[in-house]
């Protein structure tokens, strides 16, 4: 039995912060990558050209270097590479687990696509997924580093299932090779796993398969490591008070895109992990401004007190362009710190925390 | 002797070259998705899309083509997203899929804006076989739809079930149009919203001039995993020439359902899966039409159409492409009904 939430979130905030409050500001981790890298993989994949793996391995930490500095910058407490090894959330997985293969991109929205694969044969763990991304993340950075990592049953639900009888079985193999991929990272130094499970929001009549994944993923793992899960564009009716049995420590949510229309969702029964809220919307290109973002954070206030609150965009800022992505983050990290501030001067009302919500919330 | 006819229910993936040059003319967030209002370069890329998958249907030996849907970027709300009196605002999720598309809010009175009409005659100008159109049903377009102005589900009901009929007013000739009305087993309508959902898929079958196939996938959510037994039962009483049904997901159902309460005088067979990349032989998919044909006593069909299950944008294109060969491929003559 895992015994989560457990108290490991103070570990995260920084020596030089001035607030007594601290909302834990982070992002959930994929970014733009530098238009460079894009032509580089063009080059990886060209065979005309003389641009092999050890050219792509430098570029690929040129860009992580980058980008997790980039993070640093925008004042973000916990920070990530912005995936700058991984094309895709379901495909870099499968292409480094053996029983998967390919057959073309297909749609998710709009233009946006993903090489959607199939898995053809039992699946087993093939080459290590990311523990040298981590190390070499964590070498660079100044802050303490999360792994964003796709979860069994997304890793099941985004696949073509031609080899087992069903998602639930394949999702079950999957957590396992998960487990052993987390274990790894944990014995790198990692302290902060996210597990990615879009796909969560989608069958009521799954949370079970989502929850006994998560049981496998988090076996042995020690509670000083922060364990989250993501989840995103869904009913989130259809999932609430359920993931409050999950055993992990933080929930991470999408909500800006709906103008936090299922906010509410979330307040009965009583919000019993730590919610990681999303504050801007990361399907526009407008920059949201300081203060509309902390009308953002205060929606939190509904749902959590401050103590269990983490701020971070709704979901991977990958698709804005670059420069917005990064005025997004520091606009957030801005306003959370503007709101630490003002809870420190008390005054803002808690609603979550039995005080009188003001006539604005 | 039932006549098998092979068709789809079309919104097919768009071939590799039109993903890449679309994306580059239109941009991949929400605002840059098709209005109605599309740049002639834009325009362009779709009419040599849908020129390159109508060809596709010819050779595969489709015997009733589709226009194909490529530019129904919101999935089946396309005919709202391109309405006027309808904002299309966040995304959000499709079913229960790893698809998106923007959520259409109705708010003020809808007219139809011969949309589909105008794509059906630019396909029907690249083809000399009948066509077969498609659009959502109206209990599905409801239900994946946001009204703001006509204020109860049954007026906002039948406030779409009369914007598709126009719609479909103005279709030039075609041979059938398939009514998408995946929600009836995705979000079935209890009692009364039943009924109501037969009387709107009335309403846009009085208004086609084209055998009208209303066309069910995927199981049902928390039911037997066929259509329920009282919706089927209203359904047969609309004016419709067809029911479909997705044999894929569930075929002792369906195959009951129709054992038990009839069936229109024609039918359609989603027997070919495209939602997974397995790839049917044209004998399996024959041996599926035959199993149908064979279990579904008491009926005498006059025309089958043998169809992929689902929409099939969801597939790569050469998967897809395999399938459309294997389902045009199907000899017919060695269905025996």
């Amino acid at each position: 039995m895992s015994d989560r939430p457990a108290d490991n979130r103070e570990q995260f905030r920084p020596a030089e912060h001035d607030n007594d409050h601290f909302l834990l500001t982070t992002v959930v981790g994929s970014y733009k990558k530098p238009k460079w890298l894009d032509h580089a993989r063009d080059l990886l994949e060209d065979e005309d050209t003389n641009f092999g793996d050890e050219e792509w391995e430098e570029a690929t930490d040129d860009a992580a270097r980058l980008i997790t500095e980039e993070h640093e910058r925008s004042g973000l407490d916990v920070v990530v590479d912005g995936e700058m090894r991984r094309n895709e959330m379901v495909e870099y997985f499968a292409e480094r687990i053996d029983g998967y293969e390919f057959n073309g991109r297909v749609k998710v929205w709009g233009h946006n696509y993903f090489n959607k694969p199939s898995v053809a044969d039992e699946v087993e763990y093939g080459e290590q997924w990311l523990v040298d991304e981590f190390e070499f993340t964590d070498s660079v950075a100044d802050r303490p580093v999360k792994v964003p990592i796709t979860g069994p049953y997304t890793l099941a639900s985004w696949t073509f299932n031609e080899a087992y009888e069903d998602d639930a079985a394949l999702a079950y193999d999957l957590a396992e090779l998960v487990n052993e991929e987390i274990e790894q990272l944990v014995d790198a130094g990692a302290r902060y796993i996210q597990i990615d499970e879009p796909a969560l929001a989608t069958t009521p009549d799954d949370h079970a398969i989502v929850g006994e994944c998560l049981e496998r993923i988090v076996e042995d793992i020690p509670e000083d490591v922060r364990i989250g899960v993501h989840v995103c564009y869904g009913d989130y009716s259809r999932i609430y008070p359920e993931i409050l049995d999950y055993p992990v420590d933080e929930v991470d949510l999408e909500l800006t895109n709906g103008n936090y229309e299922q906010i509410d969702v979330f307040t009965d029964p009583e919000f019993t992990l730590d919610l990681a809220l999303g504050v801007v919307d990361n399907h526009t290109a407008e920059v949201e401004t300081v203060e509309e973002i902390k009308e953002n954070i205060k929606q939190g206030f509904k749902v959590v007190p401050p103590e269990q609150l983490t701020i971070s965009p709704d979901c991977g800022l990958k698709l804005l362009p670059r420069e917005i992505a990064y005025q997004k983050m520091e606009n957030m990290v801005q306003a959370a710190r503007e709101i630490e501030a003002e809870l420190d001067a008390d005054e803002i009302d808690v609603p979550v925390a039995g005080e009188t919500a003001s006539a604005d919330d | 002797m039932t006549e098998v006819v092979s068709t789809t229910p079309g919104l097919f993936p768009l071939p590799d070259w039109a993903k890449d040059e679309l994306a580059d003319l239109k941009g991949r967030q929400k605002g840059g998705l098709v209005s109605g209002d599309e740049s002639a370069e834009i325009t362009d890329a779709y009419d040599r899309a849908r020129r390159e998958i109508v060809e596709l249907q010819t050779d595969a030996g489709i015997d009733l083509p589709v226009e194909g849907q490529l530019r129904w970027d919101d999935m089946l709300t396309h005919p709202l997203s391109v309405a006027d009196s309808v904002e299309t605002r966040g995304i959000v999720r499709y079913f229960d899929n790893n698809n998106f598309y923007r959520e259409p809010v109705v708010t003020d009175d809808l007219t139809a804006t011969g949309d589909v009409a105008h794509e059906l005659d630019a396909a029907g100008e690249l083809t000399d076989d009948g066509l077969n159109a498609v659009l959502p049903g109206p209990y599905t377009l409801s239900q994946l739809a946001t009204d703001e102005h006509y204020g109860d589900e049954a007026a906002f009901q039948s406030a779409l079930a009369d914007f598709l009929a126009s719609e479909a007013e103005q279709f030039p000739e075609v041979e059938t149009l398939f009514l998408l009305e995946p929600s009836l087993l995705e979000s079935p309508p209890g009692d009364g919203a039943d009924e109501r959902a037969s009387e709107a898929i009335d309403t846009v079958a009085q208004a086609a001039d084209a055998d009208v196939v209303t066309h069910t996938y995927w199981e049902s959510h928390g039911g037997d995993g066929a259509l329920d037994e009282k919706v089927y039962a209203h359904l047969l009483d609309a004016d419709i020439d067809a029911v479909g049904f997705d044999f894929v997901a569930n075929h002792e159902d369906n195959a009951y359902l129709v054992g038990e309460y009839g069936c229109t005088d024609d039918v359609a067979l989603g027997i070919v899966d495209g939602q997974n990349t397995l790839v049917e032989e044209p004998d399996e998919i024959a041996e599926r039409v035959e199993w149908t044909l064979a279990n579904t006593p008491g009926t005498d069909f006059e025309t089958a159409y043998a169809t992929i299950n689902t929409p099939t944008f969801y597939l790569p294109s050469g998967k897809f492409e395999e399938k459309l060969a294997a389902l045009g491929a199907v000899e017919r003559t060695e269905v025996k009904a």
